[in-house]
């Protein structure tokens, strides 16, 4: 390890100024550092008062995310196998079909070890090219704007291939996240200085310029010409039946967005980082209290022609993104509010909002991603009437205690 | 009918948002959103004035300029529906002015408050807009009245919003070249993707 130090360390006059490489000095700080710990201490936010940096804060939340990839690459690749082991014959024309016959892993749906293969070969392309371009964009702005690169776009780059289904085309996937990182995050600054959630950004983008590939029922499955609807898709339509138990949708065997279909692997996620203390545990729980109370006021209300109303919270739970978002989308210190008690506020109307749109507006059948997006536009907000509330009140108590001394 | 109006309201608050779903009024979204304060000076007014200009022009259209609305008069087969936009803002400059004089004459704290605001939201596409959404979708006057407190309501909200973020954004390091109103559109345009989460819902 010394010699690999050593070979850094006399590398680092050719990136420094005056050096051959000064122009991305910036790429060769990134991979030192990452490799190491810095030296120095922080020059920008998020500010933590801990031995916590924020590279050991996204580490975490990697290791938080690690049950979700493995439940999307598990569950993505038994999605695909069900529908395959339905079909007399195993259609041609995908080479992850192609390279699991090279193997020989077959196509058994029981077979874990095959599913997991299966989903891998669908997610870690996504994930290797969110890596690959976002990447690129992180290292071009921090190189040309000269600020430094940090472990943010990590995150990032692993959350945005977890919200996508597993079929959707490259090309997209790449012009979601560069959209995501350039205009969601680096006009802004770069890390920490964003207004919305980058990876969230990069999903609306596509949602809204792209339907057909992430919405329907087409694409969930990674199985060409196959629909399955997401069960809040089923639950939505009152001419569909329901084809998956809350169980199913508990652990995570149900179509949906690759990373999002456990709630499981989402509540290992939020122990994780509510036991480190990164994700706001206050967060977590008034998503929550917004989401159970709204559901409970829809079931109370009741409705003939729709079946949303009578859905139960338990349900709302483990269905769609709702457990990723609140674990891991939610909680994102930078986008989310950050006082206490506008923390309160800004869970509960993601709470609601969610809820709001899955019952009554027929356009789109999940609505975790908007409500997040909602919450971190008027997070800045909320957050400036706590501000302002605890100044006039510490005005006052520094006015009174003057008068009491007097 | 209270439903109805309820569901007018909100559906003219959020889901036909003046500034972010149909991107009127821009001009005084953008320039007066630096501040918080300032920003809910201008929502005040905006909700103020939307919600005087709008049944008094729909009274106007319906007793004055609608086809066949000066029989009163004896003038049965009159059409003067195309003097609408000229008559709207006449109007709408005309009343406020009336209420800014009226404020300066009895509530001079709140006509201080909103100062500059009023005369400037006159020419504000959002108040003519309203107006002409009015008439297009032919509102009786509890309708108008509803509806312009909603479309204000609605654009108070998100000029307040955006000013937030606006006041948030000064800790950014915005590129050189966007800094100011450049980013202030990327910023609108994030915020209205935001928005759009309420549309499609029918109420």
């Amino acid at each position: 390890m010394k010699a690999f130090r050593d070979f850094l360390d006399k590398q680092a006059k050719h990136f420094e100024k005056g050096g051959r490489f000064e122009s991305i000095y910036y790429l060769w700080e990134a991979i030192d550092g990452f490799l190491y710990t810095k030296g120095e201490p922080a020059k920008s936010g998020p500010h933590i008062r801990d031995v916590m940096d924020l590279k050991r804060m996204m580490i975490t939340v990697f290791f938080a995310l690690v049950p979700a990839v493995l439940m999307a690459m598990l569950n993505t690749g038994y999605q695909a196998n069900l529908m395959l082991s339905k079909m007399a014959e195993i259609p041609a024309g995908s080479w992850q079909r192609w390279v699991i016959a090279a193997l020989g892993a077959g196509f058994d749906p029981s077979n874990w070890l095959a599913d997991l293969l299966h989903g891998a070969l669908y997610f870690l392309p996504l994930y290797i090219l969110s890596l690959a371009v976002g990447g690129t964009w992180e290292v071009i702005f921090a190189c040309v704007r000269k600020h430094e690169i940090n472990e943010g776009f990590l995150v990032t780059s692993l959350l945005f291939p977890l919200i996508l289904p597993p079929d959707i085309p490259y090309w997209q996937a790449a012009l979601g996240i560069s959209f995501g990182i350039v205009l969601g995050k680096e006009v802004f600054g770069g890390v920490g200085m964003n207004i919305l959630n980058p990876a969230l950004v990069g999903r609306a983008f596509l949602f809204f310029a792209y339907p057909a590939q992430i919405s329907g029922d087409k694409v969930w499955v990674a199985v060409d010409g196959i629909s399955r609807a997401t069960p809040l898709a089923e639950l939505a339509d009152p001419a569909m039946q329901l084809s998956v138990t809350w169980q199913d949708a508990f652990f995570g065997f149900v179509p949906g967005s690759m990373g999002e279909t456990s709630a499981l692997a989402c509540l290992i996620g939020a122990f994780i980082l509510i036991v480190t203390g990164i994700g706001s545990w206050k967060i977590m729980a008034s998503v929550l209290g917004g989401m159970v109370g709204t559901s409970m006021m829809f079931n109370w209300i009741g409705s003939t022609g729709n079946p949303m109303f009578a859905l139960g919270p338990h349900w709302h739970l483990v269905l769609g993104g709702f457990a990723f978002g609140t674990v891991f989308m939610a909680t994102d210190p930078v986008s989310a509010a950050f006082t206490e008690p506008g923390k309160v506020i800004y869970g509960a109307l993601i709470g609601f909002l969610v809820v709001m749109i899955r019952v009554v507006n027929p356009a789109f059948p999940e609505g975790m991603m908007l409500a997040i997006l909602f919450g971190n536009a008027f997070a800045p907000i909320i957050d400036r009437i706590f501000i302002n509330a605890n100044i006039q009140r510490r005005r006052q108590r520094a006015l009174h205690g003057a008068r009491a001394q007097d | 009918m209270f439903e109805h109006y309820l569901s007018l309201f909100i559906k003219s608050i959020f889901i036909e948002n003046m500034a972010l779903a149909f991107f009127l009024g821009m001009c005084t979204f953008l320039a007066v959103s630096k501040k918080v304060e300032t920003a809910i000076g201008l929502g005040i007014a905006v909700v103020v004035v939307q919600t005087i200009t709008m049944p008094v022009n729909n009274l106007i259209y319906n007793h004055v300029l609608k086809e066949g609305a000066l029989s009163w008069a004896g003038l049965k087969d009159v059409d003067l529906t195309f003097l609408g936009l000229i008559t709207y803002i006449g109007v709408i400059a005309a009343i406020v002015q009336i209420l800014e004089m009226a404020l300066d004459k009895f509530v001079p704290k709140l006509y201080h408050a909103l100062g500059i605001f009023l005369p400037l939201i006159t020419v504000n596409c959002a108040i003519l807009g309203g107006s002409l959404f009015m008439v297009e979708r032919n509102y009786t006057f509890q309708e108008s009245m509803v509806f312009g407190l909603g479309s204000g309501t609605g654009f108070a909200l998100a000029v307040i919003a955006l000013a937030g973020i606006r006041e948030k954004m000064r800790y950014s390091d915005v590129p050189a070249g966007l800094r100011g109103l450049g980013i202030t559109f990327i910023t609108v345009g994030l915020l209205a993707i935001a928005f759009m989460l309420f549309s499609g819902i029918q109420l």
